[in-house]
Protein backbone atom coordinates (compact mmCIF):
# COMPACT_ATOMS: atom_id res chain seq x y z
CA UNK A 1 0.00 0.00 0.00
CA UNK A 2 1.10 3.51 -0.77
CA UNK A 3 -0.45 6.37 1.26
CA UNK A 4 0.25 8.93 -1.48
CA UNK A 5 -1.80 7.01 -4.04
CA UNK A 6 -4.53 6.27 -1.49
CA UNK A 7 -4.92 9.92 -0.45
CA UNK A 8 -4.78 11.02 -4.10
CA UNK A 9 -7.70 8.66 -4.75
CA UNK A 10 -9.63 9.98 -1.74
CA UNK A 11 -9.06 13.53 -2.91
CA UNK A 12 -10.13 12.67 -6.45
CA UNK A 13 -13.37 10.96 -5.32
CA UNK A 14 -14.24 13.91 -3.03
CA UNK A 15 -13.48 16.36 -5.84
CA UNK A 16 -15.82 14.43 -8.14
CA UNK A 17 -18.55 14.66 -5.50
CA UNK A 18 -17.89 18.35 -4.90
CA UNK A 19 -18.78 19.12 -8.51
CA UNK A 20 -22.07 17.30 -8.01
CA UNK A 21 -23.97 19.68 -5.74
CA UNK A 22 -27.21 17.78 -5.98
CA UNK A 23 -25.72 14.52 -4.73
CA UNK A 24 -24.00 16.31 -1.86
CA UNK A 25 -27.31 17.90 -0.89
CA UNK A 26 -29.08 14.55 -1.07
CA UNK A 27 -26.43 12.86 1.08
CA UNK A 28 -26.52 15.63 3.72
CA UNK A 29 -30.18 16.55 3.91
CA UNK A 30 -32.28 13.49 3.07
CA UNK A 31 -31.49 11.42 6.20
CA UNK A 32 -32.36 14.39 8.44
CA UNK A 33 -35.64 14.92 6.54
CA UNK A 34 -36.57 11.24 6.78
CA UNK A 35 -35.79 11.30 10.48
CA UNK A 36 -38.18 14.22 10.82
CA UNK A 37 -40.79 12.11 9.04
CA UNK A 38 -40.24 9.23 11.45
CA UNK A 39 -40.63 11.59 14.41
CA UNK A 40 -44.00 12.91 13.24
CA UNK A 41 -45.12 9.39 12.33
CA UNK A 42 -45.03 8.47 16.02
CA UNK A 43 -46.00 11.92 17.27
CA UNK A 44 -49.46 10.95 18.52
CA UNK A 45 -48.67 7.62 20.13
CA UNK A 46 -50.06 7.28 23.65
CA UNK A 47 -47.59 5.85 26.13
CA UNK A 48 -47.90 4.84 29.76
CA UNK A 49 -45.77 7.20 31.88
CA UNK A 50 -42.09 6.26 32.01
CA UNK A 51 -42.35 4.13 28.85
CA UNK A 52 -39.75 5.03 26.13
CA UNK A 53 -41.01 6.62 22.91
CA UNK A 54 -40.94 4.48 19.74
CA UNK A 55 -38.90 7.30 18.15
CA UNK A 56 -36.10 6.69 20.64
CA UNK A 57 -35.83 3.12 19.39
CA UNK A 58 -36.63 3.47 15.66
CA UNK A 59 -35.04 6.89 15.16
CA UNK A 60 -31.81 5.64 16.68
CA UNK A 61 -31.65 2.65 14.34
CA UNK A 62 -32.44 4.90 11.39
CA UNK A 63 -29.28 6.86 12.21
CA UNK A 64 -27.26 3.73 11.42
CA UNK A 65 -29.33 2.45 8.49
CA UNK A 66 -29.35 5.67 6.39
CA UNK A 67 -25.59 5.90 5.87
CA UNK A 68 -25.50 2.21 5.01
CA UNK A 69 -28.15 2.51 2.29
CA UNK A 70 -26.97 5.83 0.85
CA UNK A 71 -23.30 4.85 0.71
CA UNK A 72 -24.13 1.48 -0.84
CA UNK A 73 -25.97 3.21 -3.68
CA UNK A 74 -23.47 6.03 -4.21
CA UNK A 75 -20.49 3.67 -4.19
CA UNK A 76 -21.91 0.97 -6.43
CA UNK A 77 -22.84 3.53 -9.10
CA UNK A 78 -19.54 5.45 -8.85
CA UNK A 79 -17.48 2.26 -9.05
CA UNK A 80 -19.56 0.90 -11.91
CA UNK A 81 -18.91 4.11 -13.83
CA UNK A 82 -15.22 3.67 -13.13
CA UNK A 83 -15.38 0.13 -14.52
CA UNK A 84 -17.37 1.00 -17.65
CA UNK A 85 -15.67 4.30 -18.59
CA UNK A 86 -12.25 2.66 -18.95
CA UNK A 87 -10.69 4.71 -16.15
CA UNK A 88 -10.38 1.63 -13.95
CA UNK A 89 -8.48 -0.30 -16.61
CA UNK A 90 -6.29 2.73 -17.18
CA UNK A 91 -5.62 3.13 -13.45
CA UNK A 92 -4.63 -0.52 -13.20
CA UNK A 93 -1.93 0.05 -15.85
CA UNK A 94 -0.34 2.57 -13.45
CA UNK A 95 1.62 1.60 -10.32
CA UNK A 96 -1.47 2.04 -8.08
CA UNK A 97 -2.14 -0.92 -5.78
CA UNK A 98 -5.67 -2.29 -5.63
CA UNK A 99 -5.74 -1.62 -1.88
CA UNK A 100 -4.86 2.05 -2.48
CA UNK A 101 -7.86 2.35 -4.77
CA UNK A 102 -10.32 0.51 -2.51
CA UNK A 103 -9.22 2.15 0.73
CA UNK A 104 -9.07 5.51 -1.04
CA UNK A 105 -12.72 5.06 -1.96
CA UNK A 106 -13.61 3.79 1.50
CA UNK A 107 -11.92 6.79 3.15
CA UNK A 108 -13.59 9.34 0.87
CA UNK A 109 -17.07 7.99 1.47
CA UNK A 110 -16.44 7.55 5.21
CA UNK A 111 -15.72 11.26 5.39
CA UNK A 112 -19.04 11.93 3.64
CA UNK A 113 -20.76 9.45 5.95
CA UNK A 114 -19.31 11.09 9.05
CA UNK A 115 -20.64 14.48 7.90
CA UNK A 116 -24.00 12.94 7.05
CA UNK A 117 -24.41 11.23 10.41
CA UNK A 118 -23.26 14.37 12.26
CA UNK A 119 -26.16 16.25 10.65
CA UNK A 120 -28.67 13.46 11.27
CA UNK A 121 -27.52 12.83 14.85
CA UNK A 122 -27.59 16.55 15.65
CA UNK A 123 -31.18 16.76 14.38
CA UNK A 124 -32.19 13.69 16.41
CA UNK A 125 -30.60 15.01 19.61
CA UNK A 126 -31.27 18.74 19.53
CA UNK A 127 -34.54 19.03 17.62
CA UNK A 128 -36.31 15.82 18.59
CA UNK A 129 -34.60 15.25 21.98
CA UNK A 130 -33.58 11.67 21.24
CA UNK A 131 -33.51 10.07 24.67
CA UNK A 132 -30.83 7.39 25.07
CA UNK A 133 -28.36 6.71 27.86
CA UNK A 134 -25.13 6.53 25.80
CA UNK A 135 -23.22 9.40 24.16
CA UNK A 136 -23.85 10.70 20.64
CA UNK A 137 -20.17 10.18 19.75
CA UNK A 138 -20.67 6.41 19.84
CA UNK A 139 -23.79 6.70 17.68
CA UNK A 140 -21.80 8.58 15.04
CA UNK A 141 -19.01 5.99 15.26
CA UNK A 142 -21.42 3.11 14.59
CA UNK A 143 -23.03 5.12 11.76
CA UNK A 144 -19.63 5.61 10.11
CA UNK A 145 -18.74 1.91 10.41
CA UNK A 146 -22.10 1.16 8.80
CA UNK A 147 -21.38 3.61 5.99
CA UNK A 148 -18.05 1.92 5.31
CA UNK A 149 -19.89 -1.40 5.23
CA UNK A 150 -22.20 0.11 2.58
CA UNK A 151 -19.12 1.31 0.65
CA UNK A 152 -17.47 -2.13 0.80
CA UNK A 153 -20.61 -3.97 -0.32
CA UNK A 154 -21.16 -1.39 -3.08
CA UNK A 155 -17.62 -1.86 -4.38
CA UNK A 156 -18.13 -5.62 -4.41
CA UNK A 157 -21.61 -5.58 -6.01
CA UNK A 158 -20.52 -3.19 -8.79
CA UNK A 159 -18.48 -6.09 -10.18
CA UNK A 160 -21.65 -8.07 -10.86
CA UNK A 161 -23.55 -5.32 -12.64
CA UNK A 162 -23.01 -4.28 -16.23
CA UNK A 163 -25.25 -1.24 -16.20
CA UNK A 164 -26.30 1.34 -13.62
CA UNK A 165 -29.81 -0.06 -13.85
CA UNK A 166 -28.56 -3.47 -12.72
CA UNK A 167 -26.48 -1.89 -9.98
CA UNK A 168 -29.56 -0.29 -8.46
CA UNK A 169 -31.32 -3.68 -8.54
CA UNK A 170 -28.78 -4.98 -6.06
CA UNK A 171 -30.35 -2.86 -3.36
CA UNK A 172 -33.41 -5.11 -2.84
CA UNK A 173 -31.09 -8.13 -2.80
CA UNK A 174 -28.34 -6.89 -0.53
CA UNK A 175 -29.78 -4.07 1.55
CA UNK A 176 -33.46 -4.73 2.20
CA UNK A 177 -33.11 -8.23 3.76
CA UNK A 178 -30.65 -6.74 6.24
CA UNK A 179 -33.09 -3.97 7.16
CA UNK A 180 -35.95 -6.47 7.57
CA UNK A 181 -33.95 -8.86 9.74
CA UNK A 182 -31.79 -6.49 11.78
CA UNK A 183 -34.30 -6.21 14.64
CA UNK A 184 -35.95 -2.98 13.55
CA UNK A 185 -39.38 -4.49 12.80
CA UNK A 186 -39.40 -7.58 15.01
CA UNK A 187 -37.08 -8.25 17.94
CA UNK A 188 -34.65 -10.89 16.78
CA UNK A 189 -35.41 -13.36 19.59
CA UNK A 190 -39.06 -13.39 18.43
CA UNK A 191 -38.14 -14.55 14.90
CA UNK A 192 -38.42 -18.17 13.82
CA UNK A 193 -35.24 -20.23 13.92
CA UNK A 194 -34.35 -19.89 10.24
CA UNK A 195 -34.83 -16.12 10.08
CA UNK A 196 -32.98 -15.63 13.36
CA UNK A 197 -30.15 -17.78 12.02
CA UNK A 198 -29.87 -15.62 8.89
CA UNK A 199 -30.17 -12.47 10.98
CA UNK A 200 -27.29 -13.64 13.18
CA UNK A 201 -24.81 -13.50 10.30
CA UNK A 202 -25.97 -10.30 8.55
CA UNK A 203 -23.62 -7.37 9.20
CA UNK A 204 -26.35 -4.80 9.88
CA UNK A 205 -27.55 -6.92 12.82
CA UNK A 206 -24.35 -6.19 14.70
CA UNK A 207 -24.71 -2.45 14.31
CA UNK A 208 -28.32 -2.50 15.56
CA UNK A 209 -27.14 -4.58 18.52
CA UNK A 210 -24.37 -2.07 19.18
CA UNK A 211 -26.87 0.81 19.07
CA UNK A 212 -29.10 -0.99 21.57
CA UNK A 213 -26.07 -1.29 23.85
CA UNK A 214 -25.45 2.45 23.49
CA UNK A 215 -29.14 3.21 24.15
CA UNK A 216 -29.23 1.12 27.32
CA UNK A 217 -25.92 2.04 28.96
CA UNK A 218 -24.34 5.35 29.87
CA UNK A 219 -20.84 3.91 29.41
CA UNK A 220 -19.53 1.99 26.40
CA UNK A 221 -20.05 -1.73 27.05
CA UNK A 222 -17.81 -4.56 26.05
CA UNK A 223 -20.65 -5.99 23.93
CA UNK A 224 -20.72 -2.75 21.92
CA UNK A 225 -16.99 -2.86 21.23
CA UNK A 226 -17.33 -6.50 20.27
CA UNK A 227 -20.10 -5.66 17.77
CA UNK A 228 -18.04 -2.80 16.35
CA UNK A 229 -15.02 -5.11 16.05
CA UNK A 230 -17.01 -7.77 14.19
CA UNK A 231 -18.39 -5.11 11.82
CA UNK A 232 -14.89 -3.82 11.11
CA UNK A 233 -13.71 -7.37 10.40
CA UNK A 234 -16.63 -7.90 7.99
CA UNK A 235 -15.78 -4.61 6.23
CA UNK A 236 -12.16 -5.67 5.72
CA UNK A 237 -13.31 -9.11 4.50
CA UNK A 238 -15.70 -7.59 1.95
CA UNK A 239 -13.01 -5.15 0.75
CA UNK A 240 -10.62 -8.06 0.22
CA UNK A 241 -13.32 -9.86 -1.79
CA UNK A 242 -13.87 -6.66 -3.78
CA UNK A 243 -10.15 -6.47 -4.56
CA UNK A 244 -10.42 -9.86 -6.30
CA UNK A 245 -12.92 -8.33 -8.72
CA UNK A 246 -10.34 -5.77 -9.88
CA UNK A 247 -8.36 -7.51 -12.58
CA UNK A 248 -5.30 -6.06 -14.20
CA UNK A 249 -5.34 -8.60 -17.01
CA UNK A 250 -8.49 -9.62 -18.86
CA UNK A 251 -9.19 -11.78 -21.87
CA UNK B 1 31.39 10.56 -21.25
CA UNK B 2 29.16 11.26 -24.19
CA UNK B 3 25.53 10.23 -24.29
CA UNK B 4 24.23 8.97 -27.57
CA UNK B 5 20.48 9.20 -27.88
CA UNK B 6 18.73 5.87 -27.53
CA UNK B 7 18.13 4.13 -30.82
CA UNK B 8 21.17 5.67 -32.49
CA UNK B 9 24.02 3.62 -31.06
CA UNK B 10 27.53 4.89 -31.63
CA UNK B 11 29.51 2.95 -34.25
CA UNK B 12 31.08 -0.15 -32.81
CA UNK B 13 28.44 -0.54 -30.09
CA UNK B 14 25.95 -3.37 -30.37
CA UNK B 15 22.51 -2.08 -31.44
CA UNK B 16 20.17 -1.18 -28.59
CA UNK B 17 17.89 -4.04 -27.52
CA UNK B 18 14.35 -3.74 -28.91
CA UNK B 19 11.80 -1.77 -26.88
CA UNK B 20 9.14 -4.38 -27.67
CA UNK B 21 9.71 -7.90 -28.90
CA UNK B 22 6.87 -10.29 -29.72
CA UNK B 23 7.34 -13.96 -30.55
CA UNK B 24 4.51 -16.17 -31.81
CA UNK B 25 1.86 -13.94 -30.27
CA UNK B 26 -1.63 -15.50 -30.30
CA UNK B 27 -4.79 -14.11 -28.72
CA UNK B 28 -8.12 -15.91 -28.93
CA UNK B 29 -11.29 -14.43 -27.45
CA UNK B 30 -14.06 -17.01 -27.23
CA UNK B 31 -13.81 -18.81 -30.56
CA UNK B 32 -12.54 -15.77 -32.38
CA UNK B 33 -8.85 -15.64 -33.24
CA UNK B 34 -7.87 -11.99 -32.78
CA UNK B 35 -4.11 -12.28 -33.20
CA UNK B 36 -2.72 -15.24 -35.14
CA UNK B 37 1.01 -15.52 -34.55
CA UNK B 38 2.79 -12.17 -34.59
CA UNK B 39 6.58 -11.84 -34.59
CA UNK B 40 8.14 -8.41 -34.57
CA UNK B 41 10.53 -6.11 -32.76
CA UNK B 42 10.23 -2.37 -32.18
CA UNK B 43 13.31 -0.18 -32.23
CA UNK B 44 13.70 2.08 -29.19
CA UNK B 45 13.53 5.86 -29.58
CA UNK B 46 11.43 5.65 -32.72
CA UNK B 47 7.83 6.11 -33.76
CA UNK B 48 6.32 2.87 -34.93
CA UNK B 49 2.99 3.09 -36.73
CA UNK B 50 0.44 0.32 -36.28
CA UNK B 51 -1.79 0.36 -39.32
CA UNK B 52 -4.65 -1.74 -40.46
CA UNK B 53 -8.40 -1.69 -41.05
CA UNK B 54 -10.69 -1.65 -38.04
CA UNK B 55 -11.10 -5.12 -36.57
CA UNK B 56 -7.58 -6.14 -37.60
CA UNK B 57 -6.42 -6.53 -33.99
CA UNK B 58 -4.61 -3.22 -33.43
CA UNK B 59 -6.15 -2.52 -30.03
CA UNK B 60 -5.67 -6.11 -28.84
CA UNK B 61 -2.00 -5.95 -29.80
CA UNK B 62 -1.63 -2.68 -27.87
CA UNK B 63 -3.33 -4.23 -24.85
CA UNK B 64 -0.82 -7.11 -25.03
CA UNK B 65 2.09 -4.67 -24.91
CA UNK B 66 0.57 -2.77 -21.98
CA UNK B 67 0.06 -6.09 -20.21
CA UNK B 68 -3.71 -6.01 -19.69
CA UNK B 69 -4.50 -8.68 -22.28
CA UNK B 70 -4.34 -12.39 -21.44
CA UNK B 71 -2.22 -14.14 -24.07
CA UNK B 72 -3.30 -17.46 -25.60
CA UNK B 73 0.20 -18.29 -26.77
CA UNK B 74 3.57 -16.70 -27.41
CA UNK B 75 5.60 -14.14 -25.50
CA UNK B 76 5.93 -10.40 -25.51
CA UNK B 77 8.79 -8.51 -23.93
CA UNK B 78 8.68 -4.80 -23.15
CA UNK B 79 11.88 -2.91 -22.29
CA UNK B 80 13.53 -6.27 -21.61
CA UNK B 81 10.85 -7.53 -19.19
CA UNK B 82 7.75 -9.66 -19.84
CA UNK B 83 4.75 -7.41 -20.61
CA UNK B 84 2.67 -6.75 -17.50
CA UNK B 85 5.60 -6.91 -15.06
CA UNK B 86 4.74 -4.56 -12.15
CA UNK B 87 7.93 -2.51 -12.55
CA UNK B 88 6.85 -1.68 -16.14
CA UNK B 89 3.83 0.26 -14.86
CA UNK B 90 6.13 3.25 -14.27
CA UNK B 91 7.61 3.07 -17.75
CA UNK B 92 4.67 2.40 -20.06
CA UNK B 93 1.98 4.98 -20.85
CA UNK B 94 -1.25 3.92 -22.52
CA UNK B 95 -3.88 6.12 -24.14
CA UNK B 96 -6.98 4.16 -25.05
CA UNK B 97 -9.04 4.91 -28.12
CA UNK B 98 -12.05 6.16 -26.15
CA UNK B 99 -10.69 8.86 -23.83
CA UNK B 100 -10.62 7.34 -20.34
CA UNK B 101 -10.65 10.30 -17.96
CA UNK B 102 -13.01 11.49 -15.25
CA UNK B 103 -15.55 13.69 -17.00
CA UNK B 104 -16.70 15.29 -13.75
CA UNK B 105 -13.21 16.57 -12.90
CA UNK B 106 -11.29 19.52 -14.29
CA UNK B 107 -8.49 18.97 -16.80
CA UNK B 108 -5.95 19.80 -14.11
CA UNK B 109 -7.49 17.43 -11.53
CA UNK B 110 -7.43 14.56 -14.03
CA UNK B 111 -3.78 15.08 -14.95
CA UNK B 112 -2.82 15.64 -11.31
CA UNK B 113 -4.50 12.38 -10.25
CA UNK B 114 -2.81 10.20 -12.86
CA UNK B 115 0.45 12.03 -12.13
CA UNK B 116 0.10 11.19 -8.43
CA UNK B 117 0.43 7.50 -9.33
CA UNK B 118 3.98 8.28 -10.46
CA UNK B 119 4.80 10.84 -7.76
CA UNK B 120 5.23 13.73 -10.19
CA UNK B 121 5.39 17.41 -9.23
CA UNK B 122 2.91 20.22 -9.91
CA UNK B 123 5.31 21.47 -12.60
CA UNK B 124 5.05 18.14 -14.42
CA UNK B 125 1.25 18.44 -14.34
CA UNK B 126 1.38 21.93 -15.83
CA UNK B 127 3.92 20.79 -18.44
CA UNK B 128 1.73 17.88 -19.57
CA UNK B 129 -1.29 20.17 -19.91
CA UNK B 130 0.77 22.67 -21.90
CA UNK B 131 2.08 19.87 -24.11
CA UNK B 132 -1.42 19.20 -25.41
CA UNK B 133 -2.27 22.90 -25.63
CA UNK B 134 -4.92 23.00 -22.93
CA UNK B 135 -3.36 25.57 -20.53
CA UNK B 136 -6.27 27.95 -21.05
CA UNK B 137 -8.80 25.24 -20.21
CA UNK B 138 -6.96 23.70 -17.24
CA UNK B 139 -9.72 24.58 -14.77
CA UNK B 140 -12.58 23.59 -17.05
CA UNK B 141 -14.63 20.53 -16.28
CA UNK B 142 -13.65 17.81 -18.75
CA UNK B 143 -17.28 17.08 -19.63
CA UNK B 144 -17.65 20.64 -21.00
CA UNK B 145 -14.81 20.27 -23.52
CA UNK B 146 -15.12 19.50 -27.23
CA UNK B 147 -14.35 16.01 -28.53
CA UNK B 148 -10.84 16.90 -29.65
CA UNK B 149 -9.99 18.67 -26.39
CA UNK B 150 -11.39 15.73 -24.46
CA UNK B 151 -9.06 13.23 -26.13
CA UNK B 152 -6.10 15.56 -25.49
CA UNK B 153 -6.87 15.41 -21.75
CA UNK B 154 -6.51 11.65 -21.99
CA UNK B 155 -3.16 12.11 -23.74
CA UNK B 156 -1.95 14.57 -21.09
CA UNK B 157 -2.75 12.00 -18.39
CA UNK B 158 -0.26 9.63 -20.08
CA UNK B 159 2.40 12.28 -20.83
CA UNK B 160 2.53 13.42 -17.21
CA UNK B 161 4.54 10.37 -16.09
CA UNK B 162 7.20 10.77 -18.83
CA UNK B 163 6.90 7.12 -19.94
CA UNK B 164 9.77 5.41 -21.76
CA UNK B 165 7.24 3.65 -23.98
CA UNK B 166 4.05 5.38 -25.02
CA UNK B 167 1.22 3.40 -26.59
CA UNK B 168 -1.35 5.57 -28.37
CA UNK B 169 -4.53 4.08 -29.79
CA UNK B 170 -5.76 6.35 -32.60
CA UNK B 171 -4.72 9.58 -30.86
CA UNK B 172 -5.47 11.86 -33.80
CA UNK B 173 -9.06 10.79 -34.51
CA UNK B 174 -11.38 13.78 -34.53
CA UNK B 175 -8.60 16.37 -34.42
CA UNK B 176 -8.37 19.20 -36.92
CA UNK B 177 -5.41 19.18 -39.34
CA UNK B 178 -3.49 21.92 -37.49
CA UNK B 179 -3.66 20.08 -34.17
CA UNK B 180 -2.85 16.80 -35.81
CA UNK B 181 0.32 18.29 -37.29
CA UNK B 182 1.23 19.75 -33.88
CA UNK B 183 0.79 16.40 -32.18
CA UNK B 184 2.96 14.60 -34.71
CA UNK B 185 5.65 17.24 -34.15
CA UNK B 186 5.42 16.56 -30.42
CA UNK B 187 5.65 12.80 -30.97
CA UNK B 188 8.73 13.33 -33.14
CA UNK B 189 10.32 15.49 -30.42
CA UNK B 190 9.60 12.81 -27.84
CA UNK B 191 11.18 10.13 -30.01
CA UNK B 192 14.16 12.43 -30.47
CA UNK B 193 14.67 12.53 -26.70
CA UNK B 194 14.54 8.74 -26.44
CA UNK B 195 10.87 7.85 -25.95
CA UNK B 196 9.58 4.89 -27.93
CA UNK B 197 6.13 5.41 -29.42
CA UNK B 198 3.62 3.03 -30.92
CA UNK B 199 0.82 4.90 -32.64
CA UNK B 200 -2.13 3.17 -34.24
CA UNK B 201 -4.16 4.71 -37.00
CA UNK B 202 -6.36 3.71 -39.84
CA UNK B 203 -5.54 6.90 -41.72
CA UNK B 204 -2.72 5.88 -44.02
CA UNK B 205 -1.48 9.41 -44.67
CA UNK B 206 -0.24 9.49 -41.08
CA UNK B 207 2.11 6.61 -41.83
CA UNK B 208 4.64 9.04 -43.30
CA UNK B 209 5.33 10.40 -39.79
CA UNK B 210 6.56 7.01 -38.56
CA UNK B 211 9.99 5.51 -39.02
CA UNK B 212 8.64 1.98 -39.07
CA UNK B 213 5.23 0.53 -39.87
CA UNK B 214 3.49 -2.62 -38.73
CA UNK B 215 0.77 -3.54 -41.23
CA UNK B 216 -1.88 -5.65 -39.57
CA UNK B 217 -4.81 -7.42 -41.20
CA UNK B 218 -7.12 -10.07 -39.74
CA UNK B 219 -4.73 -10.69 -36.86
CA UNK B 220 -1.75 -11.31 -39.12
CA UNK B 221 1.28 -9.12 -39.66
CA UNK B 222 1.39 -8.42 -43.40
CA UNK B 223 4.68 -6.58 -43.25
CA UNK B 224 7.02 -4.48 -41.14
CA UNK B 225 8.64 -1.80 -43.24
CA UNK B 226 9.43 1.89 -43.52
CA UNK B 227 7.07 4.31 -45.31
CA UNK B 228 9.50 4.46 -48.25
CA UNK B 229 9.54 0.68 -48.52
CA UNK B 230 5.76 0.67 -48.32
CA UNK B 231 5.37 2.99 -51.32
CA UNK B 232 7.99 1.00 -53.22
CA UNK B 233 6.42 -2.40 -52.51
CA UNK B 234 2.91 -1.05 -53.11
CA UNK B 235 3.98 0.71 -56.33
CA UNK B 236 2.42 4.02 -55.27
CA UNK B 237 3.44 7.23 -53.51
CA UNK B 238 -0.07 7.30 -52.10
CA UNK B 239 0.42 5.18 -48.98
CA UNK B 240 -3.27 4.28 -48.91
CA UNK B 241 -3.05 2.82 -52.42
CA UNK B 242 0.23 1.14 -51.59
CA UNK B 243 -1.33 -0.52 -48.54
CA UNK B 244 -4.34 -1.71 -50.59
CA UNK B 245 -1.95 -3.09 -53.20
CA UNK B 246 -0.06 -5.09 -50.57
CA UNK B 247 -3.33 -6.43 -49.19
CA UNK B 248 -4.44 -7.57 -52.66
CA UNK B 249 -1.03 -9.09 -53.27
CA UNK B 250 -0.99 -11.06 -50.02
CA UNK B 251 -4.60 -12.21 -50.28
CA UNK B 252 -3.90 -13.35 -53.86
CA UNK B 253 -0.91 -15.38 -52.62
CA UNK B 254 -2.84 -16.88 -49.75
CA UNK B 255 -5.74 -17.73 -52.11
CA UNK B 256 -3.34 -19.42 -54.49
CA UNK B 257 -1.76 -21.28 -51.59
CA UNK B 258 -5.10 -22.50 -50.27
CA UNK B 259 -6.13 -23.44 -53.83
CA UNK B 260 -2.93 -25.47 -54.15
CA UNK B 261 -3.55 -27.10 -50.78
CA UNK B 262 -7.05 -28.13 -51.78
CA UNK B 263 -5.66 -29.60 -55.03
CA UNK B 264 -3.17 -31.62 -53.03
CA UNK B 265 -5.93 -32.80 -50.76
CA UNK B 266 -8.16 -34.00 -53.61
Amino acid sequence: MNPRMMFATTRRVLEQLRHDHRSVALIMVVPALLLTGVYYLFENETLPPGFPRTFDRVGLMMLAIFPFVVMFLVTSITMLRERTSGTLERLLTTPIHKADLLFGYALAFSIMAALQSLVATAVAYWIFNLDIKGGPGYVVMIAVINAVLGVALGLLCSAFARTEFQAVQFMPVVVIPQILLCGLFVARDHMNGLLEGISNVLPLTFSVDALQQIAGNAEATQAMWQDAGIMAAIVVGVLVLASFTLRRRTS
Amino acid sequence: MSHSPAGNPAPGMSPAPPAVKAVGLHVTRGHKKILRGLDFAMEPGRITGLLGPSGSGKTTLMRCIVGVQRLTDGTIEVLGRPAGTPSLRHDVGYVTQAPSVYTDLSVEANVRYFGAMHGVSAADTAEAIAAVGLEALARQKTADLSGGEFSRVSLACALVSHPKLLILDEPTVGLDPVLRAELWERFAAMAESGTTLLVSSHVMEEASHCSSLLLLRDGLLLAQLSPAELSERGHSNDLEKAFLHIIQETSATSNRRSANESQVAS
